[in-house]
């Protein structure tokens, strides 16, 4: 095959699209992208657990009571802590990725104190609804 | 033997066109899943137990099925883009890549059925 034919984009010096095999990323957007990421496969598990869940009501009460054993258990519960500060970060995060679209925010220097603000946004809102799962009502999820 | 014609190969490929519609359905889903998974999670932690009747009173409320049901399809959808995004980065070998790509797929239309139709027998009353 002709190697002008497979590099055409390349060779007419067409902006390609930033994929991680030819874009260098600073240190401050990998490990914010990463996180991201990463926070985003936890809450693709979680979605597994919630269809889990629903299914369990959908069998009735005696189902449910057997699923209840699972989903009560101490694992579980640190499942739970996990999900909720995956759903914290990635929610904080998520929103700087919309103002990143509007074109705003995207200098080096602007991009590293958002990661900054992400980081202490989701904490704080993780601790809320941490405190929120053991601390309010019954504590039971 | 070559059949493009010699004005193709200088322009090159070009665009697939279609390629901005994952991005967008990306963003659209996010900001819906603000809302969603914002009001789930709440309404999790607001119930003041999880036992069954509760669970499925709570189901049983006018806005909780359609809301649950959004949640799902949504969530499903906006997760299986996400998870192609990083096999795709993350997956060198182009078959390796595809076949990931198509169990992931696989995997989220699945979850998304199961669920769908789990939050409709609960809101419909056919549960055992």
């Amino acid at each position: 095959m002709d190697a002008r034919e497979t590099s055409g984009a390349a060779a007419r010096g067409r902006p390609l699209s930033p994929h991680l095999s030819i874009y260098k990323m600073s240190r401050y957007s990998l490990l914010s992208s990463i996180s991201n990421r990463a926070a985003g496969i936890v809450l693709t598990c979680g979605q597994i657990l919630l269809v889990y869940w629903l299914v369990a009501v959908a069998g009735g009460a005696r189902a449910y009571g057997r699923a209840d054993r699972f989903l009560e258990s101490t694992a579980l519960k640190v499942a739970y802590a996990v999900l909720l500060a995956a759903f914290a970060y990635h929610l904080v995060a998520g929103l700087r990725h919309l103002v990143w679209d509007t074109g705003h925010g995207l200098s080096r220097e602007q991009s590293r104190r958002s990661a900054g603000w992400v980081l202490a946004g989701a904490v704080l809102l993780a601790l809320a609804l941490l405190a929120w799962l053991f601390l309010g009502g019954t504590g039971t999820r | 033997m070559s059949q493009r014609s010699a004005l193709g190969r200088v322009l090159g490929y070009g665009s697939a066109k279609d390629g901005v519609g994952e991005w967008w359905t990306q963003r659209l889903t996010s900001v819906a899943l603000i809302a969603l998974g914002g009001w789930f999670v709440a309404a999790l932690l607001a119930l003041p137990a999880h036992d069954y009747a509760t669970v499925a009173a709570w189901m049983r409320g006018t806005w909780t099925a359609p809301a649950l049901l959004l949640l799902v399809l949504v969530s499903a959808w906006h997760s299986q883009l996400g998870i192609r995004v990083i096999i795709e980065d993350y997956v060198p070998e182009d078959g390796m890549k595809a076949l990931a790509i198509a169990l992931a797929s696989f995997v989220h239309i699945v979850l998304a059925a199961v669920g769908v139709v789990a939050v409709l027998r609960v809101a419909l009353g056919s549960v055992p």
